[in-house]
């Protein structure tokens, strides 16, 4: 029994049976599939993280969030007083968590690139892409650039997932999916940014 | 020396009893049982006030009772029932006396004040962080000098743990290798020292934060070793778990592991693997580097799961063996349809067994794969996973052998035991139905710790299927359920130790529990010459659920927004 001492003292020694081999076997080789099929998906699949990120001061992330807003600006949401940004595609975009908003509203072009910059100015957050469920952990200090195509048109809302706090549940944010502006914005090639090598 | 002890033999076992050992088991398993119920009534108004039609707490309450529900359940709960375990595993399995008695007291002592503390720091209002306590939120510095206080106690008691397992050595207590069981509870052990000293190197710094003794804690760092104590207490859970399965089949039906050889492999692919899980925090955290999070979120290409996968084989085969060598032959599954169903022991560690591989395992290996997790992290469906492996499989377990303890260790009879038949049923039904339905409801987007679904208080309106809803109702009526389990276990557990017909050798004899009588095991070791066709067939089940719930995860995953 379990609660005794093995019977043989050199239990080690035992031959193992057909199907203990054989089970152990299959368990092995399905780890090894599901380990390369991470490697597999970061060769060839569309949703992989980039390994971007910079460190940087709360202030700083806010200024550059600021600074796009100013320039990019279309209309506000509702009467929030929240500015809707609609920044070239390609092109860096900042959205910031801080205690309880996602700022600003963006607005993007459907199948379009950008570098979206994400960090928090206060505690940790969590960004929350409904209803596509793409969740990223935001924190204070560290900068994460990841590069998004939007695929599907229309209202997309930013909860956070990470507690912040007794207003957490308040804090919301939103992304409009928009069809393509006649006029070229800019060259559509994602640009090689400048402003986020020099952190 | 060993007559220093004060022995007396178990009619039931005919073990040599360590009464100080008894004594300590007796204290942590109370105390243990006391943070169960309160943590379970947290745990109800937690899913009470989360079912939107109820919506019980307000924001702050919610927020309140729910750090109040991590800590007292997933820490102070679990950890003092395994202190029990621990001290069950080394001194009576070993009929060895427990090393350093006063230790181990001072050990319970530190335990029972830091869980107080840190409750008492909770429920007073200011230290709301949720169990995590993610810088640069701030709670009390008695929050966490009570987590420390508690921890440092805890390992005491693993030290007066591995000191028992060298007096028994020492004064040739037992013969050869020592039971699977106690070293399944070695396993625990070991994970148990890297998870307290991973708390110590970041909880310490954290409190003299708190005090403004240290300006700035970088919140990354602070993750990285945090979940090398949060997580890896999780493992502990598993390895002590999974010893208690084996203890339980070995006691009701007098299995044998099939293979000694094997079931220790699996339970060493734990000790040397598990702890790198840390990384199922981090998977899409800026500031960690792929190549890491491949590397550890796989316990280094999934060798932890091995481990688990290979107990999957050996739990059920050894519980199928026992049986067909009672005579239960018939066809493929007889020997299931005629287990002692009836007996909460049985009942609730095979149900723990099942739910723990089909809900919990294959859940946490999916959401583990780094880019699954992108449609995964910090939705509702982490505490759906969680539940499974916890509360199904850890709460589960300790539930069941509850009904061995009490007996054997208490010396007292089961009062109500229709009651206690029914129990285990009613609280895994109930854990399912948690399980699934969070996770259900993560899929849709729902996040966790989160107290408005309906962001009524949002200055934007957010938009939340009609789905969702009925998933956290369902949540909420399958919380109730759990809820009247775990009131029952409660109820069964102390009537009993405190109403109990005592159990005397009279009574030993008239209402056996050990199979065989323990004593008259003569013939023990692997088994491995008894075919096993049914635990084949479960195992195929269990396989093709894996594979198939994995892809469609992917499948899943290569729908949202390309991300690079």
């Amino acid at each position: 029994m379990a609660l005794q001492s093995p019977e043989q003292r050199i239990w080690w020694n035992e031959p193992l049976t057909k199907v203990e081999v054989t089970w152990i076997t299959i368990s092995f080789v399905w780890g090894l599939i599901m380990f390369f099929a991470m490697i597999y998906w970061h060769l060839t699949g569309e949703q992989n993280l980039s390994n971007e990120t910079y460190q940087i001061t709360p202030d700083r992330f806010a200024e550059r969030t600021e600074a796009m807003a100013d320039q990019y600006t279309v209309r506000e949401e509702g009467d929030t007083g929240i500015p809707v940004v609609h920044p070239p595609p390609g092109s860096d975009i900042y959205m910031l968590g801080r205690l309880w908003e996602w700022w600003p509203v963006l607005e993007l072009e459907l199948d379009k690139e950008y570098r979206l910059h994400l960090a928090s100015v206060d505690w940790q957050h969590g960004f929350s892409l409904q209803p596509t469920n793409i969740n990223l952990q935001v924190h204070p200090g560290y900068e994460m650039v990841v590069t998004m195509r939007p695929n599907e048109l229309g209202q997309f809302d930013v909860v956070c997932n990470e507690f912040c706090g007794v207003g957490h549940h308040t804090m919301v944010g939103r992304i409009y999916v928009v069809e393509p502006s006649a006029e070229p914005v800019s060259s559509g090639e994602p640009a090689a940014s400048d402003a986020a090598g020099e952190n | 020396m060993a007559s220093a002890a004060n022995f007396r033999t178990c009619p039931d076992t005919g073990l040599k009893v360590d009464r100080t050992a008894e004594a300590l088991i007796k204290a942590n398993a109370v105390v243990a049982v006391v943070f169960l119920a309160v943590g379970g009534l947290f745990g109800v108004l937690v899913a009470m006030t989360r079912w939107p039609a109820v919506h019980l707490l307000d924001a702050d309450m919610f927020y309140l009772v729910l750090t109040a529900h991590g800590a007292d359940v997933l820490l102070f709960w679990i950890l003092f029932f395994e202190v029990a375990i621990l001290y069950f595993a080394s001194a009576i399995l070993l009929n060895s006396r427990l090393a350093t008695p006063k230790f181990a007291w001072l050990a319970f002592i530190m335990m029972v004040v830091g869980a107080v503390m840190a409750n008492v720091a909770v429920l007073q209002g200011d230290s709301t962080v949720m169990f995590t306590s993610y810088v640069p939120m701030k709670a009390e510095p008695h929050f966490y000098l009570g987590l420390i206080i508690f921890a440092v106690g805890a390992l005491i008691a693993l030290f007066v743990f591995f000191a028992t397992l060298v007096v028994a050595k020492n004064e040739k207590t037992y013969e050869g290798s020592v039971p699977l069981v106690t070293f399944g509870a070695i396993t625990a052990a070991i994970i148990a020292v890297f998870t307290i000293a991973s708390g110590a190197v970041i909880l310490i710094p954290t409190w003299l934060w708190s005090m403004g003794f240290i300006a700035n804690i970088d919140t990354l760092l602070y993750k990285i070793i945090w979940w090398g104590m949060g997580h890896s207490s999780q493992q502990i859970n598993v390895a002590a778990h999974v010893a208690v399965w084996y203890c339980i089949a070995a006691m009701v039906l007098g299995a044998k592991p099939l293979s000694e050889k094997v079931s220790r492999t699996a339970f060493l692919l734990y000790i040397l693997f598990l702890q790198l899980a840390s990384a199922h925090h981090l998977l899409v955290e800026p500031g960690v580097s792929s190549e890491w999070k491949i590397f550890n979120t796989s316990y280094a290409m999934y060798l932890a799961v091995l481990g688990s996968m290979i107990h999957g084989l050996s739990v059920p085969g050894a519980i199928e063996a026992a049986q067909r060598r009672r005579g239960f032959t018939h066809g493929i599954f007889e020997w299931l349809r005629k287990a002692p169903w009836g007996n909460p022991a049985f009942s609730g560690m095979f149900m723990s067994l099942v739910m723990f591989g089909f809900l919990g395992g294959i859940s946490g290996v999916v959401m583990g794969t780094e880019q699954i997790n992108l449609i995964i992290h910090n939705t509702l469906y982490v505490p759906g996973h969680f539940h499974a492996t916890v509360v199904a499989g850890t709460t589960l377990t300790f539930m069941a052998v509850t009904y061995l303890v009490v007996p054997l260790i208490f010396r007292r009879e089961i009062i109500l035991p229709g009651m206690a038949k029914w129990q285990p049923y009613i609280f895994g039904i109930g854990v399912a139905g948690i399980s699934l339905f969070m996770m259900g409801a993560g899929t849709l987007g729902v996040a966790r710790r989160h107290w408005d679904i309906t962001f009524t208080d949002a200055i934007m309106s957010v938009e939340v299927p009609g789905t969702a809803f009925l998933m956290m109702g369902l949540n909420g009526i399958s919380a109730l359920l759990a809820g009247v389990g775990g009131a029952m276990y409660v109820v069964i557990v102390v009537g009993s130790v405190l109403f109990g017909k005592r159990r005397d050798e009279a009574v030993a004899k008239a209402n056996p529990i050990i199979f065989d009588g323990g004593a008259a095991v003569a013939n023990y070791g692997s088994e491995e010459q008894v075919k096993v066709p049914g635990t084949i067939v479960l195992v195929a089940i269990f396989f093709t659920a894996f594979v198939l719930y994995y892809f469609v995860n992917w499948k899943f995953l290569s729908e949202v927004w390309p991300l690079s």
